[in-house]
């Protein structure tokens, strides 16, 4: 069964459409990966599907609700959480709050939680009462997946998680979304380091010009020599 | 033995004038600037602007405080402390409804169509404007008086001498320690406390985040409306009320919300402080200090019988030169608030 159906979705910031027509399909418990050059409307999709900014055209299905043009604290409640790429902590407030902050609209407690995030991301513990805005970038990513995570989502929107990280930590986020995944949270990310990415996709969309170029498994994709050659940089390696 | 004689070899008379001009009377008017750059900033910090009106919140709070005390005159003696004080808290309480209105009837709809901040900021001018014609239609212009029976004044004999404090400052500075502890718990332990610095840190994540808009606005303008209230009333139980009792203060208290760091409460109250001691050294007439060392001086220096930084009447100067100094070196403030 699938988590989460975009259906022929177009949409934009007011001006001319950015999506001209987006489709994709995950299944519960899959990580879906979304590559594509610049402007392809990678972002663009996530922000339409959290009900960002306005769908103008098409449909969003969530876990089996039409959730078109809703409104993001209702999809958090719900059970999808998003990950912007930029400006994804709250920077004056300490680790801690940041994810107490991801837990708001949670009514149990939810301390248990803020402990998993900990065994998750080890190097929190310690920084738990410092500022987020004065953590490394790698560190701050960890708070900003962890306050998304505190709502326990169905499905996890990840926007370019390892945008401006060193190798090392790249290496690190990537794990932590294989075993973000393992324990039973779908995710659907932005990625410019599109193999690594399709690496680990179970499907993959390659988007361009608003629409999706290709869609198929993330294996596939990285076998296929049409995807490699346009955008993946140079020819398929096995 | 020896802590008596120390003293009597200090100048008492000089220090007690000092303590009673600079430091009492800085405390008093630094506590009203907190309270009213408190409510400022925690407006500008989620709404993202300037509220010209905030002034004339206070004004309003102690002219509701005033007509409360003129329906209940004797509420104030039967539990032994003066009745505009007694009625604050049912002041503060019309008064966070009304700035809740004014949010609804002006704010909200202009925030709808996404507007620039200074859309905002004149529409504040606006309220201002009508709220100041108000309060002159309703009450007139003429002084008032919050207080039913006299004055309370409380000499603290200190060395032969008397620090002296009325009633309504030493309430003043209860109320602005009470109101600094409950905001601090607010703001760290509540859920709404926190949720509201998430939103003044990143407004879009909190709304990623599922904290909503309306509710944290809603308790923005509770704060500030019932600070505000508690201010003005406080301050015209201190001087008398007057329709332009706080908006001779709004530029110190706009300089105390810039000089802590646009958004900071905490940096709001230390501004608060801060511009409030300023002004009162600034005016502080020197001379009288240096008296006691007449006898050690040459014959050739004759003491001026004044030395003020700056007269009485130009005090208003005090908050502008901070605040320019504030905007040219340090423009985030003291406690590293929003770029302007």
């Amino acid at each position: 069964m699938s988590i989460l159906k975009m259906t022929d979705v177009h949409a934009g910031y007011g001006g001319a459409n950015i999506l001209n027509g987006v489709n994709m399909e995950i299944g519960a418990h899959e990580i879906g990966v979304i590559v594509g050059p610049n402007g392809a409307g990678k972002s663009t999709s996530l922000k339409a599907l959290f009900g960002l900014l306005t769908v103008s055209e098409g449909s969003v299905v969530f876990d089996g609700k039409d959730v078109t043009n809703a409104k993001p604290e209702n999809l958090v409640r719900g059970g999808l959480s998003f990950v912007p790429q930029e400006f994804n902590v709250f920077p004056a407030m300490t680790v801690r709050e940041n994810l107490e902050m991801g837990a708001y609209v949670r009514k149990d407690d939810y301390r248990h939680l803020i402990e998993k995030m900990f065994e998750y991301f080890p190097p929190l513990r310690d920084k738990q009462k410092q500022p987020a805005g004065e953590l490394s970038g790698g560190q701050r990513q960890m708070v900003a997946i962890g306050r998304a995570l505190m709502m326990e989502p169905k499905l996890l929107l990840l926007d370019e998680p390892t945008a401006g990280l060193s190798p090392r930590y790249m290496g690190e986020i990537f794990e932590r979304v294989i075993a973000i995944n393992a324990s039973g949270v779908g995710i659907l990310m932005v990625e410019q380091n599109a193999r690594q990415a399709l690496a680990i996709a179970h499907k993959g969309f390659v988007l361009a010009g608003g629409r999706n170029s290709f869609t198929d498994t993330g294996q596939a994709l990285l076998d296929n020599p049409e995807v490699a050659e346009s955008f993946l940089g140079g020819g398929a390696k096995h | 033995m020896e802590q008596v004689g120390f003293l009597s070899a200090m100048p008492i008379n000089e220090i007690v004038f000092f303590i009673n001009k600079v430091v009492v009377a800085g405390l008093i008017i630094g506590s009203v600037y907190a309270l009213g750059a408190v409510g400022l900033t925690l407006v500008w910090g989620i709404l993202r602007f300037a509220n010209f009106a905030h002034g004339d919140l206070m004004t309003l709070g102690a002219f509701i405080a005033f007509v409360l005390t003129m329906v209940m005159p004797g509420l104030g003696a039967a539990v032994g402390l003066p009745t505009a004080f007694v009625v604050m808290p049912i002041a503060m309480a019309i008064t966070a409804l009304i700035t809740i209105g004014l949010d609804k009837a002006f704010y909200q709809p202009l925030r709808k169509t996404n507007p620039k901040p200074i859309t905002l900021v004149i529409a504040s001018f606006g309220v201002m404007l009508m709220l100041q014609g108000l309060i002159r239609l309703i009450w007139g212009t003429a002084p008032r008086n919050m207080y039913v029976t006299p004055k309370e004044i409380y000499r603290i004999p200190f060395a032969g001498k008397d620090i002296i404090i009325t009633e309504p400052q030493l309430l003043l500075i209860v109320v602005t320690v009470v109101a600094i502890v409950a905001l601090h718990l607010f703001l760290t332990r509540s859920r709404t406390g926190k949720a509201m610095r998430a939103m003044s840190d990143n407004a879009d994540l909190a709304r990623i985040s599922g904290i909503s808009t309306d509710k944290v606005v809603r308790t923005t303008w509770i704060i500030a409306g019932s600070l505000a209230a508690a201010a003005g009333t406080l301050l015209a139980m201190d001087v008398s009320l007057k329709p332009d009792l706080s908006f001779n203060i709004l530029i110190p208290i706009v300089a105390a919300m810039i000089v802590g760091g646009i958004g900071q409460p905490y940096g709001a109250i230390s501004g608060g402080l801060l511009v409030g001691f300023t002004e009162t050294v600034a005016v502080f007439n020197w001379s009288i200090l240096l008296r006691p060392l007449k006898p050690h001086l040459p014959d050739w220096i004759e003491l001026p019988a004044s030395i003020a930084f700056v007269p009485t009447e130009y005090k208003i100067v005090v908050p502008f030169v901070i605040l320019v100094a504030v905007l040219i070196w340090r423009p985030n403030g003291i406690f590293k608030g929003k770029v302007l």
